[in-house]
């Protein structure tokens, strides 16, 4: 219990670091972006420019810890503020549209890939001596190395122009009625590409991780005891090596969870996919500083939970935590 | 023990391999001027030739006679030049060809010369936002894990943090923030992005390290700190921070060319990730020029194989169960 008590404590106050990042970026950063950007917006309702400056927190003479808890407090309400570039919608409104989108493709396809890696990952322990092994695993070292949104393109460049058997790029076509079987397919046909550029370029880590924490596990006493007594080798592999060598690859999903959302939201800014990603792209080019931050908040709050969460597996699965051992 | 970390590195496959590619790229970097066939940013040759000057004859213009020994005269004289001036234009969107390794971009500037001069910058940003990350987390490291305490304790507490926070959307809003361009904002933002990682790792090394024998007996035997530190305890540690300084560097490149990607890097320079904003800017991908994304793509990769495999070789030395038997 302790253990779980100790998890939630560290992710609310990392919940809170992340507000506080975003309160105070804003107003830290040397220079004056916030009357650069009211320079540039020239002849824009004056409501919008108040927007924009309650977003820096230069429209009042408030001190800084007045306006702080006003932020705080205003967070915990689920106001974000007024979104610039969509005037006057809020931003959390704006957010929602974006939110379900992003959920699908990276939610999908990182639990997607999580599991093909570590599967893969087994395999490759399990006959690290071969040389399909050792290809697979420098295989995927390359491979990893690639950006992203890089791969996104070449992906985009090969199956939607070269060979157009794909769309190009957002999430549904637009000559299809939004309800029934025809839909889906639309749905699913467009998130083939990004979901295959998210799980390509993240497994080679799930990959990597498993196959080393299983050698690890291989050379364990139990295992070499296992193979004398002539247990089968499948249910030595299955059950006593990749069982045990699942545990910290579990942590190592949740460590890692941060990265892969990166990368996911990149895919989507390359393949114009719907979601918080592009969304974010957009707020930059905009310079819709609040739904910037609102974005940053969101995908915050979204990993924290989700490391939060394997967390608490861990502790279910690992009679070690769970006993509260250490 | 420097010496014998280094030749053990040397020795395993992959450590070389993964050293020879940083190296061709360093090569690269640093001799970029002599490769690189043309200016990076231009998209047409000219040059300029003298083929005749041809001088008229001298003119009197003013004659004085000042006294009967002085005489003053004016001369002028016309000078005709012949120059030939040679513009070639660079072709528009080419594919690869003998003239332009790499094809040429939609305004014409060559993109061979393009990936030369951005290794040089790319790298740049790589190594010293490496380094400086290395740094910042060995001495977060060393405060916590050396001296524990409540100072331990904070840094532990902020490194779990912000190990957490997903650090490029993270990235992204500080440097959409910043108006000041250059590689210097970037290198701050990456490294001050990316110190979680590898502070952890050496943290925990640092603490087992403190509670070995040897350590114990220098700390009861009264050395100073500064000598266990730097004598006893970082000469363990060197493989660790080896690996991390590859982690960060790897890392640093990555994430420079996605800001530079998103366009919020500074456009003007090139870099690697420049020339994937433009290539993507102008729709490099629908018109089909390859050419123009695949090359930073794959140099990008490669670096980060490269650093990959020297990775993996520290693994394989420090760790004998992952070695081959």
């Amino acid at each position: 219990m302790k253990y779980f008590a100790r998890k939630i404590g560290l992710l609310l106050f990392a919940l809170f670091v992340a507000v506080t990042l975003n309160f105070f970026i804003p107003r830290m950063m040397p220079g004056d972006p916030a009357s650069d950007l009211i320079d540039k917006m020239q002849g824009i309702q004056p409501e919008a420019l108040e927007s924009i400056k309650v977003a820096f927190g230069i429209n009042t003479d408030e001190p800084l810890i007045n306006q702080y808890g006003k932020y705080l407090l205003n967070v915990l309400k689920g106001d974000l503020g007024i979104s610039l570039s969509r005037f006057p919608t809020p931003v959390s409104e704006v957010l929602g549209v974006a939110i379900p989108w992003t959920l699908g493709l990276i939610g999908l396809s990182t639990v997607i890939s999580f599991f093909i890696g570590t599967i893969i990952g087994i395999g490759c322990a399990w006959n690290r001596n071969k040389k399909s092994a050792t290809f697979t695993v420098g295989f995927f070292i390359f491979i990893r190395s690639f950006p992203y949104f890089w791969l996104g393109l070449l992906f985009i460049y090969l199956f939607a122009f070269k060979m157009p058997v794909l769309p190009i790029g957002g999430s549904y076509s637009p000559f299809v009625k939004k309800e029934g079987f025809d839909y889906i397919l639309s749905v699913l046909q467009h998130a083939i590409l990004p979901a295959s550029t998210i799980i390509v370029s993240s497994m080679g880590a799930w990959i990597l991780t498993m196959r080393n924490n299983m050698i690890n596990v291989l050379a364990e006493d139990y295992i070499t005891v296992a193979l004398a007594k002539g247990l089968p080798l499948k249910r030595i592999k299955a059950l006593y090596a990749a069982k045990n060598a699942m545990l910290p690859s579990i942590t190592g999903f949740a460590m890692s969870l941060g990265f892969v959302v990166g990368g996911g939201l990149l895919t989507e800014m390359v393949f114009g996919y719907p979601g918080v990603g592009l969304m974010l792209f957009q707020a930059i080019q905009a310079k819709d500083y609040a739904l910037m931050q609102a974005i940053f908040l969101f995908i915050s709050a979204a990993v924290l939970i989700a490391n939060f969460i394997a967390d608490v597996s861990i502790m279910l699965l690992d009679p070690r935590v769970r006993d509260g051992g250490k | 023990m420097l010496g014998d970390v280094f030749k053990l590195f040397i020795e395993n496959k992959k450590a070389a391999l993964g050293l020879c590619i940083l190296l061709f790229f360093v090569t690269v970097a640093i001799l970029a001027p002599v490769i690189a066939p043309y200016d990076p940013k231009v998209n047409k040759i000219e040059t300029i030739e003298i083929l005749d000057t041809d001088r008229g004859r001298n003119k009197t213009v003013e004659r004085e006679k000042i006294d009967e020994f002085n005489e003053r005269r004016v001369y002028t004289q016309e000078v005709e030049t012949t120059y030939e001036k040679n513009t070639k234009k660079f072709p528009l969107n080419s594919p690869p060809s003998s003239d332009h390794f790499f094809g040429t971009s939609h305004a014409g500037q060559d993109l061979f010369s393009q990936v030369v001069w951005g290794t040089r910058i790319t790298l740049l940003v790589g190594l010293v936002t490496g380094l400086f990350t290395t740094v910042l987390s060995l001495t977060l490291a060393l405060l916590s894990g050396y001296f524990g305490g409540i100072v331990d304790d904070i840094i532990s507490l902020f490194t779990n943090v912000f190990l957490v926070i997903p650090s490029l959307p993270l990235m992204i809003v500080i440097a959409a923030y910043i108006t000041v361009k250059g590689v210097f904002p970037i290198v701050l933002i990456l490294a001050l992005t990316s110190w979680p990682w590898p502070t952890r790792l050496l943290r925990s090394q640092v603490v087992s390290l403190k509670n070995r024998d040897f350590i114990k007996v220098s700390r009861s035997l009264g050395e100073k700190h500064s000598y266990i530190i730097f004598r006893e305890m970082f000469p363990n540690m060197i493989s660790l921070v080896m690996a991390s300084f590859f982690q960060s560097t790897m890392g640093a490149i990555m994430g420079e060319a996605t800001l530079e990607f998103i366009g919020l890097g500074n456009v003007s320079i090139v870099s690697w990730g420049t020339v994937l904003y433009w290539a993507q800017t102008n729709g490099a991908l629908l018109s089909g020029a390859w050419w123009w994304f695949l090359p930073p793509g794959i140099c990008i990769a490669l670096i980060g194989t490269s650093f990959a495999l020297m990775n993996f070789a520290i693994d394989e030395i420090s760790n004998p169960k992952l070695r081959k038997r």
